[in-house]
Parts: structure tokens; sequence; C-alpha cells
């Protein structure tokens, strides 16, 4: 039985260029359980999956991170309804 | 300022006007346009698609834009940047500064492309001979950014 103090927040990722295609989808939305919502922990959760997810995500691996559009660092606090974007360092120009 | 995210091409001549119409204070107008090359890292470009972040991306343009008119003396300045499949020689991006005097209209327009190679959510994909590659980031563009920043030192 949960506690009831225990918050989950429910995020809608986005996956954006070369993770796209590595994640192979566009985005998906993810629960996240217990009082620690931080992007540190959501990218600690994707990479348990495993498989690009792992790789991508992994050590030495450069990803940005954004939060309703903004960019963040790992330990921003997460909540619920945010938009999470993952993208790789950006090529425009 | 104006920002736009578009897929069209643009026509330089026009914006420049637009973006200078009516005010006689402006004794500099710097511009920049980038284009599509042929070949990146020895190898032949057939098409270059860059795709965007929408929401993000025209925030973040109009951001940098923001900074550029309060850190240098500047009247307005527009920044144009296409998305979708493009060929070589096609234009990419635009960037217009105003000012009285050349000096801060060429620093501003340095800076809002130093600061566009390295903020705005943009990412290039390149077609080649060999099959399709996203391009990666450059040291040389974090490094060019960079030099806009403060020193750091022992406060």
């Amino acid at each position: 039985m949960p506690d009831s103090r225990t918050s989950a927040i429910t995020v809608q990722l986005v996956y954006l260029a070369r993770l796209r295609e590595a994640f192979g989808r566009a985005g998906e939305s993810l629960t996240l359980q217990g009082a620690d919502s931080s992007v540190g922990t959501l990218l600690a959760v994707l990479r348990e999956r495993g498989g690009n997810f792992g790789l991508e995500l992994g050590a030495g691996r450069a990803v940005r991170v954004a939060v309703n559009h903004a960019l963040v660092a790992t330990d921003a606090r997460l909540g619920d309804g945010d938009e999470v974007a993952l993208f790789p360092p950006v090529t425009g120009g | 300022m104006t920002v736009r995210v578009q897929t069209a091409d643009f026509d330089a001549g026009r914006e420049i006007a637009a973006l200078r119409a009516g005010d006689s204070r402006v004794g500099a107008v710097a511009t920049f346009i980038g284009t599509v090359r042929d070949v990146n890292d020895a190898t032949h470009v057939v098409t270059l698609t860059l795709e965007h972040y929408p929401g993000m991306t025209e925030k973040a343009l109009e951001a940098i834009v923001a900074e550029a008119l309060t850190r240098f003396d500047i009247f307005d300045a527009l920044v144009i940047h296409r998305v979708g499949t493009l060929a070589p020689t096609d234009q990419i991006v635009l960037v217009a500064v105003t000012s009285a005097h050349r000096g801060e209209a060429f620093d501003a327009c340095r800076f809002l492309m130093d600061y566009l190679k390295t903020r705005a959510p943009f990412w290039k994909k390149e077609t080649t001979p060999e099959g399709a590659r996203w391009v990666d980031a450059r040291a040389s563009d974090d490094e060019a950014a960079a030099l806009w920043e403060p020193p750091s030192g022992p406060r």
C-alpha cells in the first residue's frame, strides 16, 4: 500500500533529433514515484531500461535537458505535468 | 525585435529594409547570412535537414535577441532561421542589427550568431552518398560563445 505522503508525478517526455531515432519514439508519458523528482532521477530511470536509453544517457554522453522550454541542470526539480525534452548539443546556424 | 522560424526562403534586402524603415537614427546595419555548403568533414553533402523544437526554439531566439538589445548599443535586431530540407547554396539563417555606429552593430551581430550556434534548439542532419548522419556540435562554437562571458576570477 503506497504511503499517502509519497507523491507521484507524471511528466511528458519529448525526444528530439538523434535521440528520437535512438529511442524509437518522439516522446512518452512517464510517472515518477517517490519524493525524489529531479531531472537526475528521471535520467536514471530511463537509463535503467538499457538498450539505447542506457547508451545515449550513460556516463560521458552530452545530453541537454529542457523543462517547459527552459534548459535546466540535472538537479532541477520536476513537477506534475511538466514537459521534459531531451536533446543532443544544438547545431543550428 | 523580429524572430522567425520558417521553411520558406527569405529575401535579405527586403528584411533589412523593413528592419530599418523610417528610423533615421540608424547609421549602421550589420548582417550575417548562413548558407548550406556542399562539403562537411570531407564528405559531400547532398541535402541538409534542419529540425527544431517548436515552442522552445522561438523562445530561445527571442531571449538571445533580448540579451543583445541589452548588452549592445543597438536599435533593433532580427533573426530568421529556416528549417526543413535544404540543398547546397540555400540560405539557412539571416541575422541583422541596426545601430548608430558600426562597432556595436558588428559586435552584436557576431554575438547573436555565436549564441545562436550554442543555445538555439536546432539540429542538422546531412544526407551524403554514404547515407544520412547527424552533424556533431563543434567545440569551436562553444569556445566562441564563451568569449562573450565575463572572465571568472576570485570573489
